[in-house]
């Protein structure tokens, strides 16, 4: 842990986020109960849970998506509970989705260079990019860190299921990140891809936090410090990576008691 | 560099670099056809007389403009307004409002070069205006509120006496003259109306590519992950409204200068409809399908009354062939006109490719 604590002592105090009291009622069904989160600058915290625990709510509220019923969302001390979503993109926030939202007419090239001006300015310049464009430049960066150059020209829609959910990852990864919100990258991918995956997480940079959902245990421990249980709509329990894989209440609740 | 070239064609690696962009950035010089219907379009005066220069040609090319707007809307943005010949109308009044007309209590006599950019200026802030309604909704409900614009617009025209002359409209309205040269003449005003549609054209080709293009197209296939990249879908929607509209509105400038008249006939909700029918009939993927569109709906109208008339028809049916033809091309290709063609070409591609490797076999 002493690799976590140098890393935190990077990005200085205080919350990068902080949920209170959260909760989001889907007509009369509590999708989210009273769910109250911190997490740190440059933490980095898995969130486990079966299915229609909220996990993906909880990620839908957090960036606007659709927003919370009552309580509140702070983002660096900022309070972003009643912001649009784009809002709260453009101070830093990204997200990646569970079914790969991607636009699968454009090449992954354009998907990318989108989402660099999308945290940009001038996202209504009229005019085409030239040679030297910087957002261009950071595209090209970009697709290389997700292992896509090969494939930049390619419609999204002819690239295989592990390439579009890299492609995922390089749009939560456009323009100056401050915090991620990963859910299930992992979804489909094979084993090599899996481990890909994980290095690009490690090798993210130390001021950047994340939150990931992931049904893998073998991906999820190992990229966070802290792990943060749900179940029915509910903080169930909260904990380092170790307390929770041993803990009987997880393995029980969770693991189905099979796991080793 | 390769920004949405996605949409067409790949181009063949071993071309050098520039001409490669180039290529991507404008498809169309790399297509002989175009060069040639380039070519005849340019040199048509020399060919053709006045009546298919003004009523044919240039009427194409205006309904052309308008229908392009449509088409910018619908195939980038997914939004189809049925307002845009309402714009046109607006543009075409305010020309005939600000500027000078037989109507001279209603005029207010401003020479062209203020009133048609008044006009411009205008329309292009009602189409905002009703562009910035019209994205509250989705889908069906788009086509509901800007026909009701539009059909509110028509009533409107035709009980105000003050400003739209009622029924009757403004009749006589003045066209320019300058530096000798009467632009309403058939041959000049033949070129005045090729050289906006060609602007308007290329425009909407290289705004298509631009960010602002590419992002509008993001905003069309999932606007929720464009919100989640940073970007404020609906005002990118009521930029593209405002962009549609401006050139809705030179469409409506050339009309009321090519007819010299105004009355809400020319903003009916038919017409509305004749604008739709025009993008979906030529296509309303690729800025090129408005103006086939067009010229299919022109060469209707004008001729299909002979043609039925010979038959022994009725000759005011050829609203009922136009309706056949709109219903066969629906049915038959959901791109339009420039789909089926296409098609045909892969086709014929195919099998060329085919005979082919027979041979070689």
């Amino acid at each position: 842990m002493d690799s976590v604590a140098q890393r935190l002592s990077v990005v200085g105090a205080g919350a990068a986020l902080e949920l209170r009291g959260v909760t989001r009622l889907f007509g009369a069904l509590a999708a989210l109960t009273d769910v109250t989160i911190t997490v740190r600058p440059g933490e980095r915290r898995a969130v486990l849970g079966s299915n229609g625990a909220g996990k993906t709510t909880l990620f839908n509220c957090i960036t606007g998506d659709f927003p919370p019923s009552s309580g509140t969302i702070r983002f660096f001390g900022e309070d972003i509970t009643q912001f649009p979503p784009y809002e709260r993109i453009r101070r830093g926030l990204r997200r990646t989705y569970q079914i790969s939202a991607l636009f699968p007419g454009l090449t992954v090239q354009d998907n990318v260079y989108l989402a660099c001006r999308g945290v940009s300015r001038s996202r209504f310049s009229l005019l085409r990019p030239g040679q030297n464009d910087a957002l261009m430049h950071a595209t090209e960066t970009l697709v290389q860190a997700v292992h896509l150059a090969g494939v930049k020209d390619q419609r999204v829609a002819e690239l295989a299921h592990g390439q579009q959910r890299q492609l995922e990852i390089a749009l939560a990864l456009a323009g100056a990140p401050r915090f991620i919100l990963f859910d299930e990258p992992a979804a489909g991918l094979s084993p090599t891809e899996r481990r890909e995956l994980i290095e690009i997480l490690t090798s993210l940079p130390a001021h950047i936090g994340y939150i990931i959902i992931e049904h893998d245990m073998d991906v999820a421990l190992r990229v966070v410090e802290s792990v943060t249980m749900m179940h029915n709509g509910r903080i169930f329990k909260e904990g380092l990576p170790r307390e929770i894989e041993s803990d009987p209440e997880v393995q029980q609740l969770y693991l189905g008691g099979g796991h080793e | 560099m390769s920004l949405l070239q996605s949409t067409q064609f790949r181009p063949d690696p071993t071309t050098p670099t520039t001409r490669r962009a180039l290529i991507r950035a404008w498809p169309e010089f790399q297509n002989p056809v175009a060069w040639l219907v380039a070519l005849i379009l340019v040199i048509m005066p020399l060919i053709a007389n006045g009546f298919f220069l003004i009523e044919i040609f240039a009427t194409t090319l205006i309904l052309g403009i308008i229908a392009l707007s449509l088409m910018f809307l619908a195939g980038y943005g997914g939004m189809v307004s049925l307002m845009q010949l309402t714009i046109a109308g607006f543009a075409g009044y305010m020309v005939a409002v600000f500027g000078v007309s037989g109507n001279a209590n209603i005029s207010l006599g401003w020479p062209w070069w203020l009133a048609t950019p008044m006009a411009l200026a205008l329309a292009t802030l009602f189409g905002t205006l009703g562009g910035a309604l019209a994205v509250r909704t989705e889908g069906i409900y788009t086509i509901m509120i800007t026909l009701a614009i539009g059909a509110a617009f028509y009533y409107f025209t035709n009980q105000n006496w003050a400003i739209f002359n009622g029924h009757t409209g403004i009749n006589t309205v003045a066209t320019p003259h300058f530096w000798g040269v009467d632009w309403r003449a058939d041959i000049a005003f033949y070129y005045v109306t090729l050289g906006v549609a060609a602007i308007c054209y290329f425009a909407v080709q290289y705004v298509s590519r631009a960010p602002f293009g590419l992002a509008l197209q993001g905003v069309r296939d999932n606007s929720r992950r464009m919100a989640a990249l940073g970007f404020n879908p609906n005002a990118h929607r009521i930029a593209a409204y405002a962009f549609a509209a401006f050139i809705a509105a030179l469409g409506g400038v050339l009309q009321v200068w090519n007819y010299r008249q105004i009355s809400p006939g020319s903003v009916s909700v038919g017409a509305c409809i004749d604008v739709l029918i025009i993008a979906v009939v030529g296509g309303i993927t690729r800025p090129i399908g408005p103006f086939i569109g067009a010229l299919i709906f022109v060469l209707l109208r004008t001729f299909a009354l002979d043609v039925l008339i010979k038959f022994g028809l009725d000759g005011n049916r050829f609203r009922l062939l136009i309706g056949l033809g709109f219903l066969a091309i629906v049915f038959w290709s959901s791109d339009g006109v420039i789909g089926l063609w296409e098609r045909w070409r892969r086709r014929s591609a195919s099998s060329t490719q085919r005979s082919d490797g027979g041979r070689h076999g």
